[in-house]
């Protein structure tokens, strides 16, 4: 038996960000390849340009606005994905930007640790494009893999390898539970690709038991991904012992793109059996906010505090989900209202980072305390980190409302009584949530330097130009909100509202 | 054609392997239940391609779902030695419970 073999068509301009994030990748190895130690500080340049060099194809396939799809409907470039693109480079680009001084200054392996960078927004980039099971989960291990290594990036360092082993037993565990769902996925439908899956699993009997397993382990696997109780235990050990901006990256970068694959699954894939999945959501996010927020309360650590606060954040981003089914509208709201919230929690979240890595390079430390006077001697980052604590609080006119206004008329829109409940518990864990945002203030702007030492910090223009991107876009999005969903409005993906 | 004995095989394989990653306490073995789990999945993957292959001979994503996940495993436990071995060098052990550090 003999199969005929047909090259596919390659769009090569739909496929230009990632070919030119590969490029950059394989630059990056020659040149770590043939240079010496003293001129390893070119790699962080290499990779913070190949990153906006990514952008032009981006830019010019979204001014196209045709939607492309390529390997048999397995790889699609349309507005969600080319949004979400935009964002996983321009994070990378903040990531980059805070490593600089980090990685330089730290005696680690320079060249390694960008490339592992770029491997792993490669992965994300391809994770929004993904519509088939198999592309899903090679994008799914393409980001994770490096990020393993560089949360263990000190290698000497015990904190260091405890944080690279819990991340990386966690995230295997889980994809590999994930791989499990996929395969009885494919066993009952045929078909790996999304587009295929979902009216095969809609025309199947809706108590087929095993269906219902698929798509529980599918989307527990990715529960783990975006920290979601009570799959969250690796988030706060890792952040805590991983280099700060490897967690900059984990909690913003990695986090959006368990999401972007968890929407497209469920908005693709398992659509027709979203009376599987949104129960499920509900429970998941409804724990996540109270867990989230109730044990950040009582951290004494600012980056432990960020974990915690991410793992709530992440709770209200999966609130929608669970009421996604009710109607189209209701769809299509919760779609718009998470890639909202994903832009804006990514500005708002690198932006805090960027000023914990600014102030632990004078005082060494990340402990709230260590964060006292701070505006007595630091106000330019008193004053940012106000506005970014401000912002993830909800209050405007930092974007965080915005994004928070999203998720509530999302709720609301679907009509039914889960939805409003789970309204009423996102505006209950709002309001937990500012008792430590406020204390954090409150440290920086009322109490003393714990050691007296108020002598001026020396912030490197890589962190400023970081701050000045995050601040800008966290303030300018607050006051007019018109410019986010100007990108994000042309949104839909294909099985919404069918 | 019947496939359930090797969904039976499956299924047996992958909780064996839940059940070590739970509740053994050596890092290797914890690595080594993780494969069983990826073994049980690429025998329900054959086992699956096998018979959507039967119906429709053009069906092969089973089988090459399978390639894929051996492939990514393989670099995946790569990674997952690496830091099990420098967890040793740093504190000659590879107990989980001795990995303890960060708490709260």
């Amino acid at each position: 038996m003999t199969f005929a073999w047909d090259a596919p068509s390659v769009d090569f301009h739909a496929l230009a960000p990632e070919i030119i994030v590969a490029a950059t990748l394989v630059i990056l190895l020659l040149v770590d390849a043939f240079t010496g130690e003293d001129q390893r500080w070119a790699s962080s340049s290499i990779a913070g340009i190949g990153l906006l060099v990514a952008l032009i194809p981006i830019a010019s396939l979204a001014y196209d606005g045709t939607t492309r799809i390529m390997f048999g409907g397995g790889y699609v470039v349309d507005n969600y994905a080319l949004v979400l693109k935009a964002l996983f480079l321009l994070s990378g680009y903040v990531v980059v930007l805070l490593s600089t001084n980090y990685i330089a200054e730290g005696d680690y392996w320079e060249g390694e640790y960008y490339q592992m960078i770029l491997a792993s927004v490669l992965g994300m980039m391809v994770m929004a494009s993904a519509r088939d099971l198999v592309s899903i989960f090679v994008a799914l291990e393409l980001l994770s893999i490096p990020a393993y290594m560089m949360a263990a990036w000190r290698k000497r360092d015990l904190k260091s390898d405890e944080a690279g082993l819990k991340y990386y037993l966690m995230g295997v565990f889980a994809s590999a539970v994930m791989l499990y769902g996929m395969s009885v996925i494919y066993g009952y439908t045929g078909s790996t690709l999304l587009a295929d899956i979902a009216p095969k699993i809609g025309a199947l009997a809706t108590s087929t038991p095993l269906v219902t397993l698929g798509i529980v382990f599918v989307v527990i696997g990715f529960a783990f991904k975006v920290s979601a109780v009570p799959f969250h235990t690796w988030a706060p050990d890792t952040y805590e012992g991983a280099p700060t901006p490897v967690t900059a990256f984990l909690a913003v970068a990695s986090k959006a793109a368990g999401f972007v694959a968890l929407l497209t699954l469920l908005f693709v894939g398992f659509w027709p059996r979203h009376d599987v999945w949104e129960p499920l959501i509900w429970v998941l996010s409804a724990a996540t906010m109270f867990v989230g927020n109730f044990i950040a309360l009582r951290q004494t650590n600012v980056i432990r505090m960020l974990a915690y606060s991410g793992i709530a954040q992440a709770g209200y981003m999966l609130a929608p989900l669970a009421v996604a089914g009710a109607s189209p509208e209701a769809a299509s709201q919760a779609l718009h209202s998470i890639v909202i919230y994903l832009v804006i929690y990514a500005a708002m979240n690198l932006g805090a980072f960027a000023v914990v890595l600014a102030v632990a390079r004078k005082t060494r430390s990340a402990e709230s305390d260590s964060f006292g006077g701070l505006f007595s001697y630091a106000p330019g980052l008193t004053v940012c980190m106000s506005i970014f604590l401000f912002s993830l609080a909800g209050i405007p006119p930092a974007a965080g409302w915005f994004a928070k206004l999203g998720i509530f008329q999302a709720l609301a829109s679907a009509g039914t009584t889960s939805g409003y409940v789970l309204a009423v518990i996102v505006a209950l864990n709002s309001v937990i949530a500012f008792a430590y945002y406020g204390r954090l203030m409150r440290i920086m702007w009322m109490e003393d330097a714990p050691d007296g030492d108020v002598s001026p910090i020396r912030v490197p223009w890589s962190i400023t130009a970081a701050l000045v991107l995050t601040v800008g876009v966290t303030l300018v999005w607050g006051v007019l909100p018109g410019l986010v969903t100007h990108f994000t409005d042309p949104i839909t993906l294909l099985a919404v509202g069918r | 054609m019947l496939i359930n004995q090797f969904l039976f095989l499956g299924a047996i394989l992958f909780c064996i392997g839940v059940y070590g990653v739970l509740v053994r306490r050596n890092l290797v073995l914890v690595l080594m239940s993780i494969e069983l789990i990826l073994n049980a999945v690429n025998i329900n993957l054959v086992a699956f391609g096998a018979m959507w292959h039967a119906t429709d001979p053009a069906n092969l994503s089973g089988q090459v779902f399978a390639l894929f996940v051996i492939a990514v495993a393989a670099a995946e436990v790569g990674v997952g030695l690496a830091l099990v071995l420098m967890i040793f060098r740093n504190r000659q052990s590879i107990d989980a419970d001795d990995v303890d550090l960060l708490k709260g």
